[in-house]
């Protein structure tokens, strides 16, 4: 019983964590932000409020006011 | 294959690209898909300001897309040229980095200067128009 209880407990916490992963990526996409590849590989987001998104999205938006007239 | 021809096929293989400009590496266009020279000009000169800011500890960024509610712009850079991008939405980033690496490599050392072009086929017209005046 006691076996069965806890196997219940963690496929309840399984199901959440995965809940809160979808839901957190799934906000995450909407948002502004800047991704910025290195030709080492690497790669660095810099998330809406940081202080590079700050310089690098009005750019961004002036660029796209441009392309669109 | 020239710049403009390449950018031509970056439009018609990639549905989720609205605009691009192929510059060389400090702005000077080379091809656009779009009508306004100025306008293509603006896109080039804020791509090369959006690579010299992003540039950081890192080094020399090679890519990068920015992403706004209004659409995302994206920016690849090559030895001696970049190519700049607009799209809606959550564009698929991947396919879209894709297929600007690609055009900058089909644009190749052949590309040249829209300006240069534009002189060449505007020779080529006086040449003809002689020709014709000849005849």
């Amino acid at each position: 019983m006691a076996r069965r209880k806890l196997a219940a407990f963690v496929v309840a916490l399984g199901s959440v964590a995965g809940a809160a992963a979808i839901w957190r990526r799934r906000s995450a996409k909407g948002r502004e932000h800047v991704d910025v590849y290195f030709a080492d590989g690497s790669m660095v987001t810099f998330a809406e409020g940081s202080d590079e998104a700050a310089r690098l999205l009005p750019i961004a938006r002036r660029a796209l006011s441009q392309a669109r007239g | 294959m020239d710049a403009a021809q390449a950018l031509a096929d970056l439009v018609e293989i990639s549905a989720q690209i609205e605009a691009a400009v192929l510059a060389e590496a400090d702005g000077t266009v080379l091809a656009s898909t779009l009508a306004d020279q100025e306008r293509a000009q603006a896109v080039a000169r804020d791509a090369v300001e959006l690579l010299q800011t992003a540039a950081g500890g890192a080094g020399e960024p090679v890519q990068l897309e920015a992403a706004v509610p209004e659409g995302s712009v994206f920016v690849v850079r090559g030895d001696k040229r970049l190519v700049a991008a607009v799209t809606g939405r959550e564009p698929t980033v991947g396919l879209v980095l894709y297929d600007l690496k690609t055009c900058l490599r089909l644009a190749g050392e052949d590309a040249r200067p829209a300006k240069k072009a534009a002189s060449r086929a505007r020779k080529k017209k006086d040449d003809g128009d002689a020709a014709g005046g000849k005849a």
